[in-house]
């Protein structure tokens, strides 16, 4: 089964979020901040990260700009989910190798379409 | 509600617009007409009913009617046909079309999504062989779904479904919490109220023409009145789009699947 890393220091949201990803049949495995998600991927590349943006010891974008540098980094689908909504903020995620971006509140069916849109299902 | 004021809505919506207000669509009656109560006053779906038993009201009729045609709808939805209308369909016609114009028709757009999808479309495709350039025209029953569709206004749920990010950031720009689709954009899509069950030859000639997942919600006599009145509006060698899981009888003139169907004019000759 393939995997999605789920990065949010909120546990309601990193529950609510593995159910839709297991329900898109993904095998969640969680990170409640950006340098427990990279020692997650150095272990074992996830084939789906949703992260957070604004979260304590490392946060969402630099998270992935780390990411995108380790070997096989590059690889992983990665989805933004924040509550961050600006145009410049949105652009700022991808400069850092997001490839697509959910804006919260979010529901199954903007995640399905987000998760389709970037190719994963 | 009771079977009366079902049978009563049914009646209305089948003259008014050849919907068939039986199934799943009878449950989403109740929904949608409370909206309608509360809009006019009416302290519940029942007296609203007894109103329009009353057959005084011609413009409650028409609201009401509107409120059952209202149709869901999202950006880019079903990605695959969109793919082939930017692979294949325009640029082909573009080849057909040297210099002119390949007139597209949403027919049946609700809230504008499918339009102004069309429109970004041909946006991202730049120029087309022989300098061929693509307009859309809109068109849907209910005036408060073009209302919101010229607006081009939406909300974060609605831009998060079926646009990718980076086509949201190209075409939008943000207006407080909402989404507003570029003014070049909105400009170039032309809107209109058409009830498709009247004469639609007056419309066109089209190139495509796109009635997605509106013939499933007819009767079966009004569908093909309407698809009948599609083709008269239809470029002989024009293509028709109606939803791909939609089971449509398609007049025998056209070919194709996955609602993906193209007019055959050689068929036409040689039918007559």
């Amino acid at each position: 089964m393939r995997t999605c890393l789920v990065v949010d220091d909120s546990r309601v949201v990193r529950k609510v979020a593995s159910r839709i990803v297991e329900a898109l049949n993904f095998e969640p495995i969680e990170a409640a901040d950006g340098l427990e998600a990279l020692s997650v991927c150095r272990a074992a590349m996830p084939d789906a990260v949703l992260v957070d943006w604004t979260m304590p010891v490392m946060d969402g974008v630099e998270f992935v700009r780390l990411l995108r540098l380790e070997p096989g980094g590059t690889a992983p689908v990665v989805v933004f989910c924040t509550a961050e909504t600006e145009p410049e903020r949105i652009a700022q995620a991808l400069d850092a190798g997001a490839d697509e971006y959910i804006m919260k509140p979010f529901d199954g069916d903007i995640i399905a379409s987000k998760f389709s849109e970037a190719g994963l299902i | 509600m009771t079977r009366e004021d079902l049978d009563l809505l049914a009646d209305i919506a089948r003259e008014r617009a050849g919907l068939n207000l039986t199934g799943a669509a009878a449950s989403f009656a109740e929904s949608r007409l409370a909206t309608v109560a509360r809009r006019e006053g009416a302290p519940s779906v029942a007296a609203l009913v007894d109103r329009l038993r009353a057959g005084r009201e011609p413009a409650l009729i028409a609201q009401v009617v509107e409120a059952l045609a209202d149709g869901d709808t999202a950006f880019f939805r079903d990605r695959a046909l969109f793919e082939r209308l930017r692979t294949e369909v325009i640029p082909a016609l573009a080849e057909r079309r040297p210099g002119g114009s390949i007139r597209i028709w949403s027919a049946g757009c609700s809230t504008g999504q499918e339009a102004y999808s069309l429109a970004m479309l041909a946006a991202e495709m730049g120029p087309l062989a022989g300098r061929a350039t693509v307009s859309v025209v809109a068109s849907d029953l209910n005036e408060r779904a073009l209302q919101k569709a010229k607006s081009g206004l939406y909300s974060h749920f609605e831009v998060q479904r079926g646009l990718p990010i980076r086509t949201l950031l190209a075409h939008f720009e943000k207006a407080d919490d909402h989404w507003r689709i570029s003014p070049a954009l909105r400009q170039s899509v032309r809107w209109g109220r058409v009830n498709l069950m009247d004469d639609l030859s007056r419309f066109g000639p089209f190139d495509i023409i796109l009635c997605r997942n509106v013939l499933g919600a007819l009767h079966a006599a009004a569908a093909q009145q309407v698809l009948g009145g599609l083709e008269s509006a239809l470029c002989p060698d024009g293509w028709l789009v109606t939803g791909a899981a939609e089971t449509v009888t398609a007049p025998a003139a056209f070919t194709g699947q996955d609602g993906l169907l193209q007019r055959n004019a050689a068929y036409e000759r040689d039918a007559a």
